[in-house]
């Protein structure tokens, strides 16, 4: 992967906007933003409602996926470009859902919702509807999804990183600061987890920053490149950003999202936990 | 010295003894901005979050005492930077001339 082929500008999609094989998705962590105006065509996703199993704290599975896409009129050949607001949080966080049931072509509209609309383009709040497919889901590539024993075996071997803000890292904050405090039933962080919230991965409009930026702020923070990387934050989504940069812009192979995150490692009983600003042992 | 001032958001639900709330409005004139992005730094300058603001140009936070910076960014304008000390028991309101 590469900038290139998992980027696309917002010029890019106002040139393919008639294109049938395109098919522009906006997810939002404001459910609501895109009933409010969208990309003219864009359909949505909830990632809470659509995307979450709606008893377990889990994914919708194969199946589910399938009959989700199918519904929303997505064909498995479509180039589907994702954005979203918050950064393209949770358009990253859907990327890499429809990365892990197998979709060949999807982007990411660098910038998200924030860029556009700080360029004042267009949006519109015209109804889009798509005619039903025949969408087939592959089986879960568990080689970019991690678990928490893994998680657990990858203290002090794989390289973990914390893409939260420094103050949840440290434990001074369970949550974002704009959500109400609440969530995991303890603060802090993975042990050996190095700090490197995701925002340094972007700009302050939301684009992502140059290829060699990118590497000099993961390396120098100490990410070893040749080895397995984990990327976790509070529930996924944030990580899923930190994971498109690393394993799609920069090409790194073995890096997996770790979506249990911190609402589920700081309510784990039996493993560790590191306060304060520093990594800690393994 | 505990509610909002007048015409910021409404408080109800919210625990300001637990919370250390940072809202305010974002204006070009006298005309509410809406769809402009807040972004809250903390005192080393990290990114710690942010949220666009509302049709009436509000925005909200939910901060850690201690000193903060807003960060404003809304179509045709310059960033504006806003100091603020946020602390529990009292809303800190900051309006940002854009």
């Amino acid at each position: 992967m590469s900038r290139e082929s998992a980027l696309v500008s917002a010029d890019w999609v106002e040139e393919h906007k008639t294109d049938e094989n395109v098919v522009l998705i906006e997810v939002d962590e404001d459910v609501s933003a895109y009933d409010a105006g969208h990309i003219a065509g864009a359909i949505k996703l909830d990632w809470r409602a659509d995307l979450q199993d709606q008893v377990r704290r889990d994914f919708v599975n194969q199946e589910q996926f399938s009959a989700l896409l199918s519904g929303r009129g997505v064909k498995n050949d479509d180039t589907v470009v994702l954005y979203g607001g918050n950064n393209n949080w949770f358009a990253a966080y859907a990327y890499w859902y429809f990365k892990l049931y197998g979709h060949g072509d999807v982007r990411l509209l660098d910038g998200g919702r924030k860029r556009w609309e700080l360029d004042s383009r267009e949006l519109t709040d015209d109804a889009v509807k798509r005619d039903a497919t025949a969408y087939s889901a592959k089986e879960p590539d568990l080689n970019i999804r991690a678990f928490r024993d893994e998680v657990k075996d990858a203290i002090g071997v794989k390289n973990l990183v914390d893409v939260r803000s420094p103050d949840e890292y440290a434990g001074r904050l369970l949550a974002p600061a704009h959500l109400p405090q609440e969530q995991a039933q303890r603060a802090g962080h993975i042990p050996t987890a190095a700090s490197i919230p995701w925002s340094k991965a972007a700009n302050d409009d939301g684009t992502f920053r140059a290829d060699d930026e990118l590497k000099t702020l993961y390396a120098d923070a100490g990410v070893d490149f040749g080895k397995d990387t984990i990327a976790y934050c509070r529930i996924g989504e944030r990580s899923a950003h930190t994971w498109f940069v690393l394993h799609e812009i920069l090409g790194q192979a073995n890096v997996k999202n770790y979506d249990g995150s911190w609402t589920e490692w700081g309510s784990l009983v039996g493993v560790p936990v590191a306060l304060g600003d520093e990594p800690g042992e393994a | 010295m505990c509610g909002a001032k007048k015409g910021g958001l409404d408080l109800k639900g919210v625990d300001i003894d637990k919370e250390a709330v940072i809202q305010g409005q974002v204006l070009r004139g006298d005309e509410p901005v809406g769809g402009a992005y807040v972004r809250l730094l903390d005192s080393s300058g990290e990114f710690t979050a942010e949220v666009p603001t509302s049709a009436t140009g509000h925005f909200r936070f939910f901060a850690a005492p201690g000193s903060w910076t807003l960060r404003t960014l809304a179509p045709k304008a310059d960033p504006v930077d806003h100091q603020v000390v946020a602390q529990y028991g009292e809303v800190a309101e900051v309006s940002v001339a854009v």
